[in-house]
């Protein structure tokens, strides 16, 4: 069963179109990146998939509708939307008391478990948390409900690379069991380019690319083309083609690598080159995944 | 408030298959409320803070209690306001303060859990608007009430042990402290007035809040006031009338019923009790029907804004 079906999903305000008929499918199990420039409308279809906001066309995650039973929904699905959404007043044993309360698969042993190998006090208010120690107390939140998807809007916004490595890793080991799927939105795309398992990218309200990232791998390479034999290479129809320190770096989809080994040194090209590639090429400056 | 563990074992290890669908939706209501009372510490704070002014008064004015009730003696009818006075009074600041403190409560609740984001917090967790809208129309109607009730109860039980003791000290009989009624039953007309006029009679009042609390964007406070001045304002020009400002102010200071209330706000010992003429007052039903629709309004609002 798909985790999310998405079909023509439609959102405007006003005269602003901020999802413009998307077509998505996730399959149970994958850790999907969605990734675009700002104003794309990343947030606004994750906003959908949660039953935040209302939306047209069609829209199943986990076979229910979202927007109308946004609260049984919330039993299989945990977000974090933001790193600041944590209430300031709380006091990080209030947290675990209230989800074990109201959250029929929070394990809060399990809770405990995470937030010992923290340096976070049970009696501290979160405003006297730091960011990165208020985000790791939502992590262990989210992690000790045994949910079925986990969407994660910008997780790592603002905190320091340290807190973001041990997010993501943390992410991996402890929680991501395979029977899981995780959905995430990031500006840091090199930093989940060994952690996904699909790509899609939105631009202007709609999916323009979308591909697991073995198809990534098998599908498309980048070649640091010898100045001499750039000419040739360009009959080849690269996808893109940009400069680094005078040398021309062509990127190519679905050509033989045969073909391409004598042209120069070949790699598989990153998450935020292809999103530049794809992107780039037809919205002018993508600056979401410039480096 | 505390840390302490609310032992609450944690579900089964299972597969998500196998883990527990539901919890059942008294006990969500219940850790909503439990919330509430977290994040606004002011509904036991403020009643406490008021409680410990009035006994600090009260304390000054007992010491001079013994010399006024000589001066008196005389007069059962001036020694029995005498000692009556501040029970009362102390009554209906407890009462005013309830007030204030509920409409600040309403006016905040559903607002400000969009304008700090934290509302994306409370919407990840499976609790519905309509659990949440309910839980913070309770807080108000049910809880500060009660609250207040056991606040003054604890206050004029040590007003009454103070002005005993200091009765008993200076050789003065207690027959006038202890004559005008058990104190039982004054606490029971006490309770019975938190619960019909703080509570159901200013149902509508609380509901107006919340949903202009889930509606404003900034600024609740003059969206909750202006409209209804301006209804006033546009009734008294249109028609020179003024039935609005009128039945506005019949349930504010009003009671379900005037006869039935005479005095409304200060909770005199010698009201009528009367629940029977209290449940079939049409002004009631019609109070509560209005809150009802207060409180979808404020449930649907709290689905469709975003953080501010």
């Amino acid at each position: 069963m798909a985790c999310i079906e998405a079909r023509g999903l439609r959102k405007a305000f006003g005269p602003t179109i901020a999802l413009d008929g998307v077509d998505l499918r996730v399959e149970e199990g994958h850790i999907v990146g969605l990734i675009g420039p700002n104003g794309a409308g990343k947030t606004t279809a994750l906003n959908a998939i949660l039953g935040l906001t209302p939306y047209e066309g069609e829209l199943r995650v986990l076979g229910r509708d979202p927007w109308t039973a946004r609260d049984e929904l919330m039993r299989d699905v945990c977000f974090i939307s933001d790193v600041a959404v944590l209430p300031r007043w709380m006091k990080v044993a209030q947290t675990l008391d209230y989800v074990a309360g109201v959250h029929p698969r929070f394990d809060r042993a399990k809770a405990e478990g995470f937030l010992a190998k923290t340096s976070i006090k049970r009696t501290s208010r979160v405003r006297e948390l730091s960011k990165g120690m208020v985000t790791q107390l939502h992590l262990a939140l989210v992690m000790a409900i045994d949910a079925r998807l986990l969407v994660l809007d910008e997780p790592t916004l603002g905190l320091d690379i340290l807190y973001r490595k041990q997010f993501f890793d943390s992410l991996l080991n402890d929680y991501f069991d395979r029977a899981r799927t995780i959905v995430v939105t990031t500006h840091q795309v090199e930093e989940l380019q060994h952690v996904l398992t699909d790509l899609v990218f939105i631009d202007r309200g709609r999916v323009v690319f979308d591909c697991s990232m073995e198809q990534v791998e098998s599908r498309y390479l980048e070649v640091i083309v010898k100045p001499e034999q750039v000419a040739s290479a360009r009959t080849l129809k690269p996808l893109h083609e940009r400069q680094l320190l005078g040398r021309s770096i062509l990127l190519f989809d679905g050509v033989d690598r045969g073909s391409l080994a004598a042209l120069g040194e070949m790699r598989t090209p990153s998450i935020a080159d292809l999103f530049v590639a794809v992107i780039g090429g037809q919205a002018g400056p993508a600056q979401g995944a410039a480096r | 408030m505390n840390g302490e563990s609310n032992a609450i074992p944690g579900p089964a290890l299972g597969s998500p298959a196998l883990a527990p669908a539901a919890i059942p939706a008294t006990r969500r209501m219940y850790w909503a409320v439990r919330r509430e009372v977290w994040e606004n510490r002011s509904i036991y704070l403020a009643p406490l803070a008021v409680a410990a002014v009035i006994l600090v008064g009260f304390l000054i004015s007992t010491m001079r209690l013994p010399a006024k009730m000589r001066a008196a003696a005389l007069d059962p009818t001036q020694q029995h306001q005498l000692v009556a006075q501040p029970y009362l009074f102390a009554a209906g600041v407890m009462m005013l303060t309830t007030l204030v403190v509920g409409v600040f409560y309403s006016l905040d609740a559903l607002y400000g859990e969009r304008r700090d984001r934290s509302i994306l917090f409370w919407k990840s967790l499976p609790v519905s608007d309509l659990t949440t809208v309910l839980s913070k129309a309770i807080t108000p109607v049910v809880i500060l009430p009660l609250v207040t009730f056991a606040i003054t109860v604890g206050t004029q039980s040590i007003m009454l042990l103070v002005s005993s003791l200091v009765l008993l000290g200076n050789g003065l009989s207690l027959t006038t402290l202890w004559s005008h009624g058990s104190p039982f039953q004054s606490w029971l007309m006490l309770l019975h007035h938190l619960l019909v006029v703080h509570g159901l009679w200013y149902a509508p009042l609380y509901g107006w809040l919340l949903l202009v609390s889930a509606w404003a964007r900034r600024a609740p406070f003059l969206w909750a006031i202006l409209p209804l001045l301006a209804i006033a304002v546009v009734e008294r020009i249109a028609f020179n009338t003024s039935h609005f400002a009128t039945m506005l102010g019949h349930r504010m200071i009003g009671g379900p019923d005037d006869d039935f209330m005479a005095g409304s706000l200060s909770m005199h010992p010698l009201m009528h009790f009367a629940p029977a003429a209290f449940l079939t007052s049409p002004g009631l039903w019609i109070g509560l029907v209005v809150a009802a629709a207060f409180l979808a309004g404020a449930v649907r609002l709290r689905r469709y804004r975003d953080p501010i």
